[in-house]
């Protein structure tokens, strides 16, 4: 699965609400929620193949919720005309998003964000916090900006960039005062 | 460049026109080197594309180097040869009346802080100091708030002495040595010392608050060190007039 090992820690924010986890707690979450993902993944895959329905559109779903598997049957994706032009089933470009987005219960909600790279960024809200996604979609562009552009951070590594740390700070107090 | 048409050569036409040679030579005496090469209406870089290129060297140079000291002067020297280049190209686009190169140790600082800043980071320096400390009176500080090259990065805390604006350091020491003054030009980070205490304004600039120090963590001073003949040089021009 790739991108199964894209995690990070970015700073923790416990402004009156949540907990402090501990490192380990954050790895197991992720861990955890990645399975998550990925059981979601497969999910309208296998009533599909169960229920015999028409090939086409099995293949249609399949191709775009996980390329790079091939018909079980054994004959190569490409034969049905979902995806033309590629052999043996395998996409060049990158899987797009796809799979669990958004977990709600009472007490908060949670929203996964998925870059075209396959990096998760999963953002704890109350429950009635409004435009979610336009402040994921920010953290992404600090993220971009302050992370990847800094020289002096490791891939797959944990985030320690204080710029960033400071921005997405700001930039959270921004939300919870609005 | 436009002086070497012909002065017959009947000039009245728009636009270019193709001379013997069959280069073209612009009409309006604008050449290749005044403006530009990328056409967009602000002639401007991506700043990101610009981030990308400066981490990469960052960590080029890093992967060559044992220590901060020796980074930081690999970074140096990437900018010097900038420098060099940059100051001949924008005196060349200066009006031809005002294409001296600056001639004393002010008017080089203020075309440094003026010309070279606005053109590679499209606005001025912040500020242009001149050591107060009597022993060093070779000492001068150009102070930019927050340096186009650090935007994005952060230095790990077990480095804290690098400034990767060692890089425009570079750029800035070789204007200084192509306009024929030698220096030394280092980079520092002065996050929560305010810099204000200790330097008096020179040639009109400076004086703003020192307090500031906690509103730019990322402030840096460029120390300008130069050569003692060339102070040398500037007290017999300054004797003399």
């Amino acid at each position: 699965m790739p991108g199964a090992n894209t995690y990070t820690q970015g700073p923790t924010f416990h402004e009156g609400g949540l907990n402090k986890l501990s490192t380990n707690d954050y790895l197991v979450l992720a861990g955890t929620f990645h399975g998550y993902v990925s059981i979601s993944h497969l999910l309208p895959k296998t009533p599909s193949y169960a229920n015999n329905s028409p090939k086409k559109s099995v293949h249609a779903i399949t191709a775009r919720l996980n390329p790079v598997k091939s018909n079980p049957d054994g004959r190569p994706l490409s034969n049905s005309s979902t995806i033309p032009g590629v052999p043996g089933g395998i996409l060049t470009r990158p899987e797009p998003p796809s799979g669990l987005e958004v977990l709600e219960s009472e007490n908060f909600r949670l929203q996964c964000f998925n870059t075209l790279t396959g990096v998760k960024f999963l953002l704890f809200t109350d429950t009635t916090q409004t435009n979610v996604d336009v402040i994921i979609r920010r953290i992404y562009e600090l993220y971009s900006d302050y992370v990847m552009k800094n020289p002096f951070y490791q891939l797959e590594m944990p985030i320690r960039c204080d710029m960033f740390d400071r921005k997405l700070l700001s930039h959270i107090r921004e939300v919870n005062n609005r | 460049m436009s002086n070497h048409l012909p002065a017959s050569g009947g000039n009245g036409s728009h636009g270019a026109r193709a001379g013997d040679s069959g280069l073209r030579y612009p009409s309006n005496g604008k050449t290749i080197y005044h403006r530009p090469l990328n056409r967009t209406k602000t002639a401007e870089l991506s700043k990101a594309a610009f981030a990308y290129l400066f981490a990469e060297m960052v960590s080029y140079a890093q992967r060559r180097v044992t220590g901060i000291q020796e980074l930081e002067k690999r970074l140096n020297l990437q900018g010097h040869p900038i420098g060099l280049k940059l100051l001949d190209l924008l005196l060349f686009r200066e009006p031809p009346r005002s294409q001296l190169r600056p001639l004393n140790i002010i008017a080089l600082l203020h075309f440094i802080k003026i010309n070279i800043w606005t053109h590679l980071f499209g606005r001025q320096a912040d500020r242009l100091e001149k050591s107060s400390n009597p022993d060093t009176p070779d000492e001068f500080m150009i102070i930019d708030n927050e340096p186009l090259v650090n935007a994005y990065i952060s230095v790990p805390k077990e480095m804290s002495q690098l400034n990767c604006a060692a890089f425009a350091a570079g750029i800035i020491e070789g204007v200084c040595d192509g306009a024929g003054f030698p220096a030394r030009v280092t980079a520092h980070t002065v996050g929560d010392t305010a810099g204000g205490s200790n330097g008096s304004g020179s040639g009109g600039t400076g004086g703003t608050g020192a307090a500031d120090g906690e509103m730019w963590p990322g402030r840096t001073v460029f120390l300008v060190k130069f050569q003692p003949e060339v102070l040398e040089r500037e007290a017999l021009i300054g004797n003399k007039s």
